[in-house]
Formats: C-alpha cells, structure tokens, sequence
C-alpha cells in the first residue's frame, strides 16, 4: 500500500552554486527548561522561498531570530552566505527583516523610514531618497512617503515595512508572520506580491508562518516544525502529497490517519472516493466498508466523514459536480464503500518516537 | 421626550459642577484687578496697579524666583531619575521589580504632610540645614513620579521591535537612542517635565516642613492669607501662580492626548493586534 513513489529530490532541482545562502548547524536555543529549538540543521539555497511552517511554539520565530542575530544561540552555527556570523550583534549582519508587527518607527513618515537602514550607512541623501522611492514603487506604495505609520492601514504598513527591508538588499529577507495581521482578503493579496516581490529583487526569502495555505502555495520549499525539530523538509508537493509524519499529515491539510496490520497510513481527504452499491472500484484500489457519519456542505465541496467497519474514520472531499445540497445531505448515515488507489496512501512514523 | 429631559438635566448638572468648580478662581482673578484694598463686592473699580506693587514688591520677587529655581532643579532632576526609572523597570526583569515600580510611584499618594515630616526629620537627623537644596529634594520626590509615569507609559505603548528593528537595518545602540528612542519620546518627557514644574510649583504642604525661614510663592500666599495682609497682592499673585501652573499643563495634556500619544498609542493598538512575539 504505501509506495515510495520517487518523487523530485527537494535539494537536487536547485543548482548549488557557491555557498548557501543560509547554513545552519546544530542549532539549540533554550528559555529556560523550554527547548525552542531543539537542534537544526537546515540549508537555504541562494535565491529560494523557504517557508518554516509550524503552530505556535514549534520553534520556527526563535529559529529566524537567530538568523537575525536578535538571540544568541546554546549551541550549533549559524552561516550566512558561507560566513560564521554566530556570534555577530543584528546590525552587523546582512540580513533584514519583517516584523511581525511591523515595528515602523513611529515618529517617521512613510520615506524616513524607509531611508532609515541607508541613513545608518550613511549613504548620500539623493541616493536614499532615489533607492527608497524605487522600493516604494516596488511594494506598490507610492504618493504615501509623508504619512506616519498611524495615517496607513494595515496593508499600506506592512508594505512600508518590506520596502524598509528590501531597500538595503540584504543576502536575506526575514519575514516573521508578516501577513497574520491582515484580513483574509489582503493576506491573499499581499501573498502573491510577495512572490513576486520575490522574483524581482531576487532576494533568499525565509518565511516563518503557522497558515499551511500560505506556505504552500509560495514556498520554493518549506519545512515543518514541531517541538523545536524539523520534522519534515521538503518541497509543497512532497510535503502535502508525502507527509513523512502523521504530524505533519495532521497539520497540513486534513489528518486522516489509520491503524492497518500495525502500520499507520494516511490518505488525504481528495483522494478517497465514496462508491454507490455495485459500483466497481478503478483497478489498484483499495477498499473498505463504512458508514457516512456526518456530511458538510461547503458551497463547491462536500465534506464526508465516513467511519470505517475495521476501526478508524476518515474525511473525505468531494466536488459537487452534479447534485444539489438536498441530495448530499441525504445521503447522512447510509453505508458506503470507500475506496483509493493503493499508491495515493502513505505509511507515516507515529507521533514522536524521538528521533535523533 | 424622557431622553431629551435628561439631556437636558444631564447638561444643567455639568454646568453646575463646572461653576462649583471654577467659580472662585474667576473671582480671585476678578479681584486682581480691583482698584480698591478691600475686598468688598461689588468692587469699586478696575485698576491694573496691584500687579505693579506685586512686581516690585521684593519679598513677593524672592519668593518668585525661589519658586521658579526650586520647580527648574526638581523637574530637572525629575526627568533625570524618573526616566532611568522607567527605562530601568521597563527593560529588565528582576527581583523585586513590582515593589519598585510601586514603591516609585508612592510619594504622589502619600499625603505630602507625611513626606514634608519626614523629610524634614531626616534633614536635622542627617544635619543637613533647611535650604533650596533641601525644597527640591522635597519637591524632586512627586516631580519623580510624574515623569517616570509620563515615560513609562510611552515606552509600553511602543512596541519593544522597533529597538530590534533598528538593529536590524544596522544601527548600533547609540544610534538607536539618538534616532528612535529619544524621539518616540520626546513628548513623552516634555509634557512630564511640564506636570512636574507645575506640581512643584504651587506645592505648599511638603515646602512648608522644608523650607526653612525662606518662602516660595505658595508659601508666601499662604502667610499673607494668614496675617490678612497684602490681600490685593495675593490676589495678582494667585493669578500668576494659576497661569504658571495651568499653561504647562495645558501643553501638557497637549502633547500627550492631542498628537503625541495618540500616534504611540495606535502604534501600541496595532502592536498589541497582532500578538506579540518572541518565546
């Protein structure tokens, strides 16, 4: 059942050319008994989105703080473009980043503080004022360079905060969370900008978020965190399509994990397919006997959680192709056989037997 | 119609209270101006010459200028330790860091007739003759609370990022301070000190058990009142003393309520929004 479909090595698509961007080695961060980090070792290619995905207390925003310089690590190296910069102060290494709240100044207007990380440089004031405009344009923030940080919605903030970063084109762009404090609609927005953003100034991006959502859909890679450890590096693809843990099948997308012969499984809810009676399964599936526990209407989706006769319930999706809400919701208690292709499954480690 | 009655009700009320409240001080104002010496109403004339005899009076331009030095060294020895203060209980966490925070800001709650016998009985322990040192220690003691409340409550309304920022875009501690920190909270420190004069300033109770022989303008009112003399002068003399003190307060209230904290404050807003960071 579980296949070891070889699906693209997540380092072998990028070209190492020189040194990676970031190099992190050993890594171990402790607030007291509390281990934020657990030991890491992670390399961040030159030029690539990396996204640490994580819930809250996983260690990812310690980790970028470390990057950034703000904490000082217990143990381990952290390299930026192949430099040691472990025991190097924030303001002496080439990295910038976004705040989770923004942290404008607040008594500058738009411009100074977007200047401000040239100003520390001392770079001339025509060149400041050239350099901080192309930024602005860059994050789409133009005609706004005398307001303070209190005259700008929460959107227009956030992009004065990344034009203050990109401005000083750092190795690597830090963003914390930079989208958590925006609506739904914004953060959407602001994901593809980001990207795009991205592509043009051609800067290493490492991305802290805990939204699956945003860390798949613009992550070049991404790793998942959980207790201070990575516990899943990979691609989107991979990660989504080839969980290695059932923490991490739980944590991105839907969890739906079986106990089978002693071996736990996981499909993902888009894979399982609910078969009237009679009818046959694709050849290749495998199939088991259940009963639709509950059906949730979602507009373009339907969601079943069926539980199985052998033990365990899985959630299943379905686009309402044909059929209205009435015929969906009717189905709710009647047997079904659930079916999925036996190389869609994936055997996953149980949660936590410690790993070295 | 009940909602409009007690609108208007609401509104009689307020007037009420607000003529309670500033009633007298319009007629000791009003009373400046009188031609006469006898207070007796309604006056017979209007006349500006008291504030003349005030201004030449010695006694009264002694007690003026030993008030303006004793409320120029307090607040500047105010904005000196309140600030560090604040700097101190806001950034680092230690032993005891509630007690001092409380301990700080005490004296402005303790009834000044305990401060000034305290200090007055510390004074002759310690030797020390009453003196204009001796008034602006006293005084120094609730002038340090105002400004270290005024700065303590801007440095929680910024988010503490934006010193981390300022790292971040390369600047080294000094820079931060001269760049970030000390304008975020200029506002701050000035409408602190301004509270600060205009409490010292008007203070009767503490200078009293430190102050020795001399008189600061209260004190001076205050004698007068006592003996009845020199009523007239008192009055042009509590009209300065009341401009003196409301103005910077006004500038005050200014600083911190019209622009200055209203920009921390929704910096702070947006901070708090989104949650902070760190462990």
């Amino acid at each position: 059942m579980p296949t070891d479909a070889p699906l693209a090595d997540p380092g072998a698509a990028r070209v190492a050319t020189g040194p990676p961007a970031v190099r992190l080695a050993g890594l171990r961060k402790s607030f007291g008994h509390l281990a934020a980090v657990a030991g890491v070792d992670l390399e961040i290619a030159e030029g690539e989105f990396f996204t640490m995905l994580g819930p809250s207390g996983s260690g990812k925003t310690t980790l970028l703080r470390l990057v950034a310089g703000f904490e000082r690590p217990d143990a381990g190296v952290v390299e930026l473009g192949g430099t040691d910069v472990t025991r190097q102060p924030p303001y002496a290494r080439d990295v910038n980043t976004v705040f989770q709240d923004y942290a404008l100044f607040p008594h500058m207007n738009v411009r100074e503080n977007v200047e401000y990380g040239l100003r520390v440089r001392r770079v001339p004031r025509a060149e400041r004022r050239r350099r901080a405009e192309a930024a602005l344009e860059m994050v789409r923030l133009t005609g706004l360079s005398e307001r303070k940080p209190v005259q700008l919605s929460g959107g227009q903030r956030q992009r004065v905060a990344l034009a203050r970063a990109i401005v000083n084109e750092p190795e690597v762009l830090l963003l914390d969370e930079p989208l958590g404090a925006l609506d739904a609609k914004l953060r959407q927005e602001m994901q593809s900008e980001l990207k795009r953003i991205q592509r043009e100034v051609g800067i290493t991006f490492v991305y802290v978020t805990h939204d699956q959502e945003e860390a798949l859909t613009m992550s070049d890679r991404l790793a998942v965190f959980n207790q201070g450890r990575i516990e899943q590096l990979g691609t989107p693809v991979d990660v989504y399509e080839r969980p290695a843990s059932d923490f991490v099948a739980g944590f991105i997308g839907i969890s739906n994990l079986l106990e089978r012969d002693g071996r736990h499984i996981t499909v993902r809810p888009e894979k399982i397919r609910l078969l009237a009676d009679g009818e046959q399964p694709p050849p290749g599936s495998h199939t088991e006997p259940g009963r639709i526990e509950d059906v949730v209407y979602l507009g373009m989706l339907t969601r079943y959680v069926v539980s199985l006769a052998d033990g365990g319930r899985l959630t299943a999706v379905r686009q309402n192709l044909d059929g209205y809400a009435a015929d969906v919701l009717g189905t709710r208690g009647t047997s079904v056989t659930v079916a999925w292709r036996d190389d869609l499954s994936y055997e996953v480690t149980p949660e936590r037997e410690e790993q070295a | 119609m009940e909602g409009r009655l007690a609108r208007i009700g609401l509104r009689i009320w307020v007037g009420g209270v607000l003529l309670f409240l500033f009633v007298p001080i319009a007629i000791i104002c009003f009373y400046a101006f009188n031609s006469s010496n006898i207070q007796s109403w309604p006056i017979q004339g209007l006349s500006v010459k008291w504030f003349s005899v005030a201004w030449h009076d010695p006694q009264v331009r002694a007690a003026f200028v030993l008030s303006l030095k004793a409320g120029v060294f307090a607040t500047a020895i105010a904005l000196l330790l309140g600030s560090a203060a604040a700097f101190g209980v806001h950034r680092f966490r230690f032993f005891g860091r509630e007690a001092v925070s409380l301990l700080l800001v005490l004296p402005l709650a303790l009834p000044g007739i305990i401060t000034g016998i305290a200090l007055n009985s510390a004074f002759s322990f310690a030797g020390i003759g009453l003196s204009l040192l001796t008034i602006v220690i006293g005084h120094a003691t609730f002038c340090i609370v105002v400004v270290y409340n005024n700065v303590i409550a801007r440095l929680r309304r910024v988010s503490g990022s934006v010193y981390e920022a300022s790292a971040d875009l390369g600047a080294h501690g000094f820079f931060t301070f001269r760049t970030v920190t000390l304008p975020m909270l200029s506002t701050a420190l000035i409408s602190g000190a301004l509270l600060a004069f205009a409490l010292s300033f008007d203070e009767v109770i503490v200078t009293t058990f430190t102050a020795g022989a001399q008189n600061t303008l209260p004190l001076w009112i205050f004698g007068a009142i006592r003996l009845g003399q020199q009523l007239p002068e008192v009055n042009v003399v509590v009209v300065a003393v009341l401009l003196l003190t409301v103005i910077p307060v006004i500038i005050a209230v200014r600083l911190t309520g019209g622009g200055g904290i209203t920009r921390g404050s929704a910096a702070a807003r947006s901070a708090m929004d989104s949650g902070s960071p760190g462990a």
